[in-house]
């Protein structure tokens, strides 16, 4: 069957298996950071964004993405580049596997709830696992990531927003 | 892994049903139960197109499309001040954000999971189900049908006035519930839903009396230990019989105690 949707941005036509996973998809069109972990809906690895709402590419049809827009991180590198750093300066990244994940899902929830509680950041993150850091470090360096940005736009420090 | 032969955004509620009537057809919620299995479906019949995907709130009843998905429960502000965020409760551990975007409230109810948060929630409301050909029924109703190949169109909650406050025990969060408790107070009494026994949620009303004079610390103490003593509970590998009598007494006290302005516990 035939498939059309936006793809980070760009109209991408092609055939498709009826019951071809989205991530399957994603992948053979060149977006590798996509990954697959457990495959039961558990692991939040293969997170993406359908029209701004973070899902689960290895649990929906690509049929269903048709005429939605989907982006992965390889079309938001420069909002991920904003905060990425913050995250591996506290050595929350040690496999790096969850990695991807974490990044897509945290970007969908600084767009929601631009400054977050810890127990905010908690509960939108739960659904991204880690099997080597614990979460702390993740958790640290999304809350450096956003003191950062506050005392960018303090006065004192005549802040890159000029306020 | 599932095998999808062909698959159809059906443009009317009656295409969809016709194809469902095959033995082949399969109608496709969030497709995330769905998958977890191992079968071949001939056509996967995908509801998307048919405007089902909103949560309605008029002045008697909210209307939920069954597209919707357990994060618009989650995040409906109608629904969640009426329920005073019974409804968040109930689905906020359901694995995570992303899996809540897409398993819908349709698939939730049709399956009659034991586990299911969701039903539990819904069978402590004044719900029902809106069948395409089996028409309105009691979501109580509904809970005991076997599956047959109707189509779940949509929810009603009336807007019966109430409280309502909704408990679970989970092993550790995004993991499936050891038990699960909705309690509500309506104006035909007190509702105890209890799920995740492990085996399908039941509704237990005050046939004793137990709270005819309200909430208080011993009434709540009282019906708890009858609650326990009357629901069925099994062992599972998330917790044993024994353990899950236990959490029911505890569940339903606090339940009880919040509902009655005691405690809050969430
Ligand atoms: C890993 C995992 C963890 C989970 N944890 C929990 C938990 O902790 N608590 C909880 O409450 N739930 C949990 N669930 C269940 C989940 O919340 C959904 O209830 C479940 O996935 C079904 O919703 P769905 O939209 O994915 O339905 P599908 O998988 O698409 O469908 C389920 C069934 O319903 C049928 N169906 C779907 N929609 C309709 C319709 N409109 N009319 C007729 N038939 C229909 C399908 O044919 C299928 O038989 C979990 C599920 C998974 C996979
Ligand atoms: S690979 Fe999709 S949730 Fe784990
Ligand atoms: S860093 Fe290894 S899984 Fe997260």
């Amino acid at each position: 069957m035939e498939l059309k949707l936006t793809l980070n941005g760009r109209t991408v036509t092609d055939h498709i298996e009826p019951g071809l996973l989205l991530i399957d998809f994603l992948r053979s069109h060149g977006c590798f950071s996509v990954k697959r972990g457990c495959e039961t809906s558990n692991c939040g690895l293969c997170t993406v964004l359908m029209d701004g709402r973070p899902v689960l590419s290895c649990s929906m049809l690509a049929a269903r993405a048709a005429g939605h827009s989907i982006m992965t991180l390889e079309g938001l590198q420069e909002e991920a580049a904003d905060f990425a750093g913050f995250i591996a300066d506290q050595g929350a990244d040690q496999c790096g596997f969850c990695n991807p994940g974490f990044v897509m899902n945290t970007i969908a929830l600084l767009r929601e709830i631009p400054d977050p509680t810890d127990d905010e950041i908690r509960a939108f993150l739960a659904g991204n696992l880690c099997r080597c850091s614990g979460y702390d470090g993740q958790l640290r360096g999304i809350r450096r990531y956003l003191d950062s940005k506050k005392a960018d736009a303090s006065p004192e420090k005549g802040g890159s927003h000029g306020a | 892994m599932m095998n999808i032969q062909n698959y159809v955004q059906a443009e009317s509620l009656e295409e969809a049903y016709q194809l469902n009537q095959k033995r082949s057809g399969r109608i496709i919620g969030g497709m995330l139960w769905m998958k977890m299995a191992r079968n071949t479906v001939g056509t996967a019949i995908d509801l998307c197109r048919l405007g089902l995907d909103t949560i309605e709130e008029t002045e008697d009843e909210f209307s939920i499309g069954a597209m919707a998905a357990l994060r618009q429960l989650e995040q409906h502000p109608g629904l969640n001040a009426w329920t005073k965020g019974a409804a968040a409760r109930a689905v906020q551990d359901i694995v995570g954000v992303q899996f809540r975007n897409m398993a819908t409230v349709g698939g939730s109810v049709w399956g009659r999971f034991g586990f299911s948060d969701v039903l539990t929630f819904l069978l402590s409301l004044d719900t029902y189900v809106e069948l395409y050909r089996g028409g309105l029924l009691p979501l109580e109703e509904f809970a005991s049908l076997k599956k047959d190949n109707d189509i779940l169109v949509r929810i009603h909650i009336r807007k019966k006035p109430g409280a309502f406050v909704y408990q679970a025990m989970r092993n550790q969060r995004t993991d499936f519930p050891v038990l699960t408790c909705a309690l509500s107070r309506m104006e035909d009494g007190y509702r105890t839903v209890i799920g995740a026994r492990p085996g399908r949620a039941l509704v237990l009303r005050d046939e004793t009396n137990l709270l005819a004079g309200g909430i208080t610390e011993e009434s709540a103490e009282a019906f708890a230990s009858w609650a326990a003593e009357r629901i069925p509970v099994g062992s599972n590998l998330r917790g044993s019989a024994a353990y899950r009598t236990q959490l029911v007494r505890v569940l339903v006290k606090r339940g009880l105690l919040e509902l009655g302005g005691k405690e809050t516990w969430n």
